[in-house]
């Protein structure tokens, strides 16, 4: 594995999705507002399809199934974000804020 | 440590063709890294989203690197072009102007959990995916577009068609959800 030969390798995807799905997790446990979590969690999105896209050009017999499953995450991403708005938005006209340290009236 | 899967294994020289789009995929990973800890680190919300939009910009030049120019397009399309400016547009809505700032936790200790969380998924992932031995099965289909179209319709036609009423019921409640409490 040659440093100018990484993109032939399937390794260097695999190393890129884990990266991405690291700072997903970080950003989401760590974010103190709704919206930094959305990002975060379409940072972990994004490294699912990345290992898709992978083992599809690599490894898999049929290379088209990775990517339709690409096209699906995508399809799931774009709803998600959709609906995850709406809700900010509402909570923000309720409340008057996103920060997740106001919106605790269910605390016990 | 197994050996890595490569198509070609000769290491190319800095200034023949192979050699400069290796250059150009660096740079691709550049953009991921870059864009990922600008969108997970930055204090204000609006630079937040400007890194998702680089991050996805790398990730379609990698899903160009892997073959597949449709699905590049369409990250380019979906993430940047859609998904970047709803959020854009969920900042610009329901952020308080005096506090836009996304600051990480202060007090608690969700800082360092986080970073360690991240770490530990990252560090596990990376050696689960370097030592697993992968097997590689004999090319069937080509995986151009033309397949992936008559797939669509025939082998995934139930998931295809789940999709589109998710789409439809995403759409509908997020119309109705952003639709109440306005006067």
């Amino acid at each position: 594995m040659h440093l100018l030969n990484l993109y032939n390798c399937l390794q260097t995807y695999l190393v890129i999705g884990a990266l991405l799905f690291g700072f997903g997790i970080y950003g989401l446990v760590s974010r103190r507002t709704i919206i930094g979590m959305l990002i975060s969690s379409e940072l972990i999105l994004a490294a699912a399809s990345m290992n898709f896209m992978a083992f599809s050009r690599f490894l898999a017999p049929d290379p088209a199934t990775g990517r339709i499953f690409t096209l699906f995450i995508m399809a799931i991403a774009a709803a998600e974000a959709a609906i995850a708005v709406s809700i900010v938005i509402s909570v923000y006209r309720n409340y008057k804020s996103i920060d997740t340290e106001d919106i605790v009236d269910l605390h016990g | 440590m197994q050996a890595t899967i490569c198509q070609t294994a000769v290491n190319p020289s800095l200034f023949s063709a192979e050699g400069f789009v290796g250059l150009i995929f660096l740079a691709t990973i550049a953009l991921i890294v870059v864009g990922a800890l600008i969108a997970t680190t930055s204090k204000r919300l609006v630079r937040c989203v400007a890194g998702l939009a680089v991050c996805f910009t790398g990730l379609a030049g990698a899903y160009y690197f892997l073959l597949s120019p449709f699905i590049a397009m369409m990250q380019m399309l979906i993430y940047v072009g859609a998904v970047s400016i709803i959020i854009a547009f969920a900042i610009m809505l329901a952020t308080p102007e005096n506090e836009d700032t996304a600051e990480i936790k202060g007090a608690g200790l969700a800082g360092p959990l986080g970073f360690s969380l991240g770490a530990l998924f990252f560090s596990a992932l990376t050696i689960l995916g370097l030592k697993t031995h992968w097997q590689v099965f004999p090319r069937q289909g080509t995986g151009n577009l033309k397949q992936i179209g008559t797939d669509l319709l025939t082998r995934h036609a139930m998931v295809f068609e789940l999709i589109s009423i998710v789409l439809l019921m995403a759409i509908l409640g997020a119309v109705v959800l952003a639709r109440k409490g306005r006067d």
